[in-house]
Order: structure tokens, then C-alpha cells, then sequence
């Protein structure tokens, strides 16, 4: 299942469509690192509305996208961890520290728009 | 006859299976939408230990009745190479492989019962149990 990624401004949203195996995980990890340079981007949002589970591996994935996205100089934002997901995540220990959220797309939009203008994007 | 349903674990593919089988059983029992997530979740790391250390294993899935209250019971076993020392294994943050370490004490947290068996060398049984509130 291949996470379609759709260029909006300067940045990509990355919209998570159902049960992700580990493999496409992995897959959209890469995509996701590979556009940003191609599109030079500035900001990544993930939108993870409709993922059920958020185990250890999806977490552990999406601090490293965001790290590896950090790397390469634009910031990521996770949208959408739905109010179960996120009491089973607590519970389970997975922080995704130092990772930036929003509540849905539109406010991960705001965000990354308030960075813009802050100059918080690191310049190119 | 009570609900049952035996996953076989091979690929990480399967752990999504083990998720579905465990989130369709619980639903049938009528568990509230947050405990569908947290069984689930709890499946999802028994069954990624699993893949991530034994190559291959089952999750059973199975309804409890107990004194009136309804529950489902969810038993991870492989022929892996074990666990040497079940309470290093229990403690957050303790990995021998290249992850997190919050699998096993992460599910004991999600779920009401949890039981382990394992000697190094014969393999590892995870059982899970949760009742419906």
C-alpha cells in the first residue's frame, strides 16, 4: 500500500489511507526523505487519522522520518493520532519526543505556516 | 462454543492479520472502542516480538466467560530462542534486539493479566487477558 504524498506550498502532506504493513512504513519513510530534497520543501506533515494502531515499530518509524526530515532541513508534523490511539501509546511508553504534532491537517497547515514566518526553517 | 481464532506468525505482514483477528474478536464481545485499541496494540507487539526474535509463532485468540463478565484472552507462543532473563525482558527501555523494549512491559501495562513462560532455548508463551468493563 503505497501512502500517497501531494505537494501543497512548500510542503508535503503525506495522508496514511489504511492498515500500513511494516514494508510500506518503510517505504513512505523513504519517499517521504527522497521528495523533500526533490521538491525542496520545508515542512512535511503525516497525517495518521485513520491508522488504528500506533505500535512500537510506528512510532519508532515516524520519530526517525522526522529526524531523518530534520536532517535534510525541513521540519515534520504529525496530524490526526486519535484520542485511543493515543491513551494505548501512554501506556505503552511511546512519547515521540521531539516530534512535532497537531491535532488534524489544518492545524499542522498553521504550524508549519507559523514556522515559516518565525524564520524557524533552516535556511537552504 | 466460544469465539476463537489462531494466527499464524511468520512475516511482519502477519502481525497486521494477528491486529484485524484480535480488533473483529473484540468487537464481536463488545469491547468499547479505546479497549479495541488497546487489545490490538498489545497484539501487534507480541506479535512483532515474534517475528523479531523467534522467526515464526502463533497468537490465539479466545473468549473468556468468567463469572458473568465477558473477556478475551490473546496467547503468544514460539519455539524462539527464549528469554534468559524474564525480568531484564520486564523492564521499559530493555531491548537485546534494535528496538524500543516496551513490547513486553508495554503490553503487561495495556492489558488486565499477563503471564510469561520462557527458558532460553524452549521458546516463549505471552499470555494476555482483558475484561470487558
Amino acid at each position: 500500500m503505497i501512502v500517497p504524498i501531494l505537494k501543497q506550498k512548500d510542503f508535503l502532506i503525506a495522508t496514511i489511507q489504511s492498515a500500513l504493513t511494516d514494508a510500506d512504513l518503510l517505504r513512505m519513510r523513504d519517499d517521504l526523505v527522497e521528495q523533500v530534497g526533490r521538491t525542496r520543501s520545508r515542512g512535511v506533515i503525516i497525517d495518521v487519522t485513520v491508522m488504528d494502531v500506533l505500535d512500537s515499530f510506528a512510532s519508532r518509524t515516524l520519530g526517525a522520518i522526522a529526524h531523518m526530515i530534520r536532517l535534510r532541513g525541513a521540519e515534520t508534523i504529525i496530524v490526526g493520532i486519535q484520542p485511543d490511539v493515543a491513551f494505548a501509546m501512554v501506556q505503552l511508553g511511546l512519547t515521540l519526543e521531539n516530534v512535532r504534532t497537531a491535532l488534524d491537517l489544518e492545524e499542522g497547515i498553521d504550524q508549519l505556516d507559523q514556522l515559516r514566518k518565525e524564520q524557524r526553517f533552516s535556511a537552504r | 462454543m466460544p469465539a476463537e481464532a489462531l494466527v499464524p506468525i511468520f512475516t511482519e505482514a502477519d502481525i497486521v492479520s494477528a491486529r484485524q483477528a484480535g480488533r473483529e474478536l473484540s468487537v464481536q464481545l463488545g469491547f468499547s472502542g479505546s479497549e479495541l485499541t488497546v487489545i490490538a496494540t498489545a497484539i501487534s507487539e507480541l506479535a512483532r516480538n515474534i517475528v523479531s526474535y523467534a522467526k515464526s509463532g502463533e497468537i490465539a485468540l479466545r473468549e473468556l466467560n468468567r463469572h458473568g463478565k465477558q473477556g478475551i484472552e490473546v496467547i503468544a507462543r514460539d519455539q524462539g530462542p527464549g528469554i534468559a532473563d524474564i525480568n531484564l525482558a520486564m523492564k521499559d527501555g530493555y531491548s537485546t534486539g534494535n528496538s524500543l523494549g516496551l513490547g513486553l512491559p508495554g503490553a503487561r501495562r495495556l492489558m488486565d493479566e499477563f503471564d510469561i513462560q520462557s527458558k532460553a532455548g524452549k521458546g516463549t508463551t505471552v499470555t494476555l487477558r482483558k475484561w470487558r468493563s
